[in-house]
């Protein structure tokens, strides 16, 4: 057993399960409080690695291009709501589809148009780029860096939603949206700020995982589907569900990938095992899905009192 | 999205079904193979369309994981034709029972759910097909397949020549639109629109709506198929791209332009798609981005798509004259 390659494929699963709890969150917000199907979230994802990587270029710093991703992203985010989004939250799931489908390809056409068609890479200061060594294990510093910085973020969501007035909002609209609305809140700027917010949250994503794949068009188009998994496993609404659900699945998701040939190696002849493993890991996140409806099909942890 | 729109005279329709049964012979008048691919593609994606239409249109379950069955249609093409078996009635019978199994195993959990749960479970295991077979290095992976040689048939119903295809497809997409016109009016389909619009109500009535939805679903998931073992052929090469997520996304965009819920609107809707999508993008590599907005601006200020829009035209006319 290689005790080094298993650490750095746990915090692979970890960093995952992170990223995917950022696009989640949101997701899963905007679907129960607003119960809007949002296709193009994994769009805020891709635009939040542009933005920060052009002014990673501009300024050299990280940081600032962090800094300036997330307002951008925001911003992006309550103007995409206030002019359309808005509009359809009492159409059908079908009008909500195929708007945000149609914003998936509005987004990738607008950023080859002004970024161009290749990918851009976002280089890292070389303080980030380092590596950690305790005692034989070789620990990259970035990754730590996202994990924690993810851990971080879900921390600040878990308190704001928990101790917070806005927050208090949050929960109540996704439990009772007309309860919240007769009780006289202004329920549009509710649904701006959490519509932003998410979206704020996926470019977060997008700029943390961006200096390692390079920012690319439709780099969120895949990757929103696991995010889509791991919010029905969480329950739709439910952030605490989305955190436990993202981690399950981004560690399922990284350790099937690296193991599971070993462990099929075990049953099966080695070129058997060689097809089966991929094909069978690929599928291991939807079946836990699939299990996960049949015994509990509103999802892990319900929001409170939602229908 | 409630009442079905008012239908167009079926006179227009026999005309556009005469139409496409006569153009491969002008195109090849006019020395143009060309057309007759591009028609041969718009009219198998029409069978898709077709297909996804029974479900979402008149069922009102928006799936948004179909094209997972043009997938298993065209690999049920190419896997065999990889072992060099290239009988198509043997491609034929595994493309349906494959869909079939696929569309009821995954069906069946995905109808439990409504709503928002349905569109993204439906794209999860459609996505989770997509993965499969871009790990399977044996079939190619991401590099796709490339299929030697059609389907084996009977020389009466040889596909060999691109014009024999083409007439192939166009028997098909006869079948489709004939069985779907049957189905949608006899008591099963009646029951699957209703349930759409009052489930309680059709549940009150005896029917075991959710047996009928898993039905009607597994019975469009193998017309679809039979779009993809079709689509095999005519590609010749195939790879998992087929089944992205974003197919199935243009399909309910074919469906949607055209009118849902009405028998001949996938038909005009994909066919004005793959012309708008062809004359578009010969004018600019950005035409994603008109596409774009003509999604948006349908939702927003058009409803009905052109079947709607026809249908208000032709009754108009009624109306002066």
């Amino acid at each position: 057993m290689d005790w080094n390659l298993l650490v750095t494929q746990l915090m692979n699963g970890l960093q995952l399960g992170l990223l995917l709890f950022l696009l989640a969150s949101g997701l899963t917000l905007i679907f129960g409080i607003m119960d809007f199907i949002n296709l193009s979230h994994g769009s805020f994802y891709m635009i939040g690695a542009y933005f920060c990587g052009t002014v990673v270029a501009k300024t050299g710093s990280f940081l600032v291009g962090v800094m300036v991703g997330l307002i951008g992203v925001f911003a992006v985010g309550a103007l995409v709501e206030w002019l359309i989004v808005r509009k359809l939250y009492r159409e059908d799931h079908l009008d909500h589809v195929l708007v945000t489908f149609g914003l998936i390809l509005i987004f990738d056409t607008l950023i080859h148009m002004l970024w161009g068609a290749s990918g851009m890479a976002i280089p890292l200061p070389d303080a980030l780029n380092g590596q950690l060594i305790v005692g034989s294990l070789v620990l990259p510093t970035y990754r730590l860096l996202i994990i924690v910085a993810g851990l971080l973020v879900a921390a600040i969501l878990f308190f704001l939603v928990t101790k917070t007035r806005l927050g208090m909002l949050i929960r109540a609209g996704a439990s009772n949206r007309s309860m919240v609305e007769a009780l006289g809140i202004n329920i549009n700027r509710l649904f701006l700020i959490v519509f932003a917010l998410g979206a704020a949250m996926a470019g977060l994503a997008g700029m943390l995982i961006a200096p390692i794949t390079e920012a690319h068009i439709g780099m969120g188009n895949d990757i929103i589907i696991i995010a889509f998994v791991v919010v029905i496993v969480g329950g739709i609404g439910s952030v605490k569900g989305a955190f436990y659900a993202a981690l399950i699945i981004g560690l399922i998701d990284t350790m099937s990938r690296s193991y599971l040939d070993l462990l099929f190696n075990l049953v099966m002849p080695s070129n058997y095992a060689e097809t089966a493993a991929p094909a069978v890991s690929a599928m291991l996140v939807y079946i836990l899905m699939a299990a996960v409806l049949a015994f509990r099909p509103r999802g892990l942890f319900p929001p409170a009192g939602m229908k | 999205m409630i009442s079905l729109p008012a239908t167009i005279s079926a006179r227009s329709y026999a005309l556009l079904l005469l139409v496409l049964a006569l153009l491969p012979f002008i195109f090849e008048w006019l020395d143009q193979p060309f057309y007759l691919d591009l028609l041969s593609r718009a009219l198998i994606l029409c069978i898709a369309a077709i297909s996804l239409n029974l479900i979402l249109g008149f069922g009102g379950m928006v799936s948004l994981g179909h094209a997972a069955y043009i997938g298993i249609g065209a690999y049920c093409v190419g896997i065999p034709s990889y072992y060099d078996y290239y009988n198509g009635w043997l491609h034929l019978t595994l493309a349906l029972s494959v869909s079939a199994i696929f569309a009821l195993v995954t069906g069946a959990i995905s109808l439990r759910t409504r709503g928002v749960y349905f569109i993204m479970i439906t794209m999860a295991f459609t996505q989770m097909l997509y993965f499969i077979f871009l790990s399977l290095e044996v079939y190619g992976a991401d590099d796709g397949l490339v299929i030697y040689s059609r389907s084996e048939f009977p020389a009466w119903l040889s596909m060999d020549s691109s014009m024999s295809l083409y007439y192939w497809i166009f028997g098909v997409l006869l079948l489709a639109l004939f069985f779907t016109h049957r189905l949608v009016h006899a008591r099963f389909g009646r029951v699957i629109v209703g349930a759409r619009f009052n489930e309680q109500r059709m549940q009150a009535l005896g029917f075991n709506t959710y047996r009928y939805r898993l039905t009607c679903y597994v019975i469009s998931a193998m017309i679809c198929s039979i779009a993809g073992m079709l689509f095999g052929n005519f590609a010749g090469f195939i790879s998992p791209d087929i089944m992205g997520w974003t197919r199935s996304g243009e399909l309910i965009f074919m469906v949607i332009i055209g009118g849902v819920a009405t028998l001949f609107g996938p038909l005009v809707g994909t066919i004005t798609f793959v012309l708008l999508e062809e004359f578009l993008s010969a004018i600019t590599v950005y035409w994603h981005l008109i596409f774009g907005i003509l999604l948006v601006a349908l939702v927003l200020f058009g409803k009905g798509g052109i079947h709607g829009w026809l249908s208000r035209m032709d009754h108009k006319g009624e109306e002066h004259g």
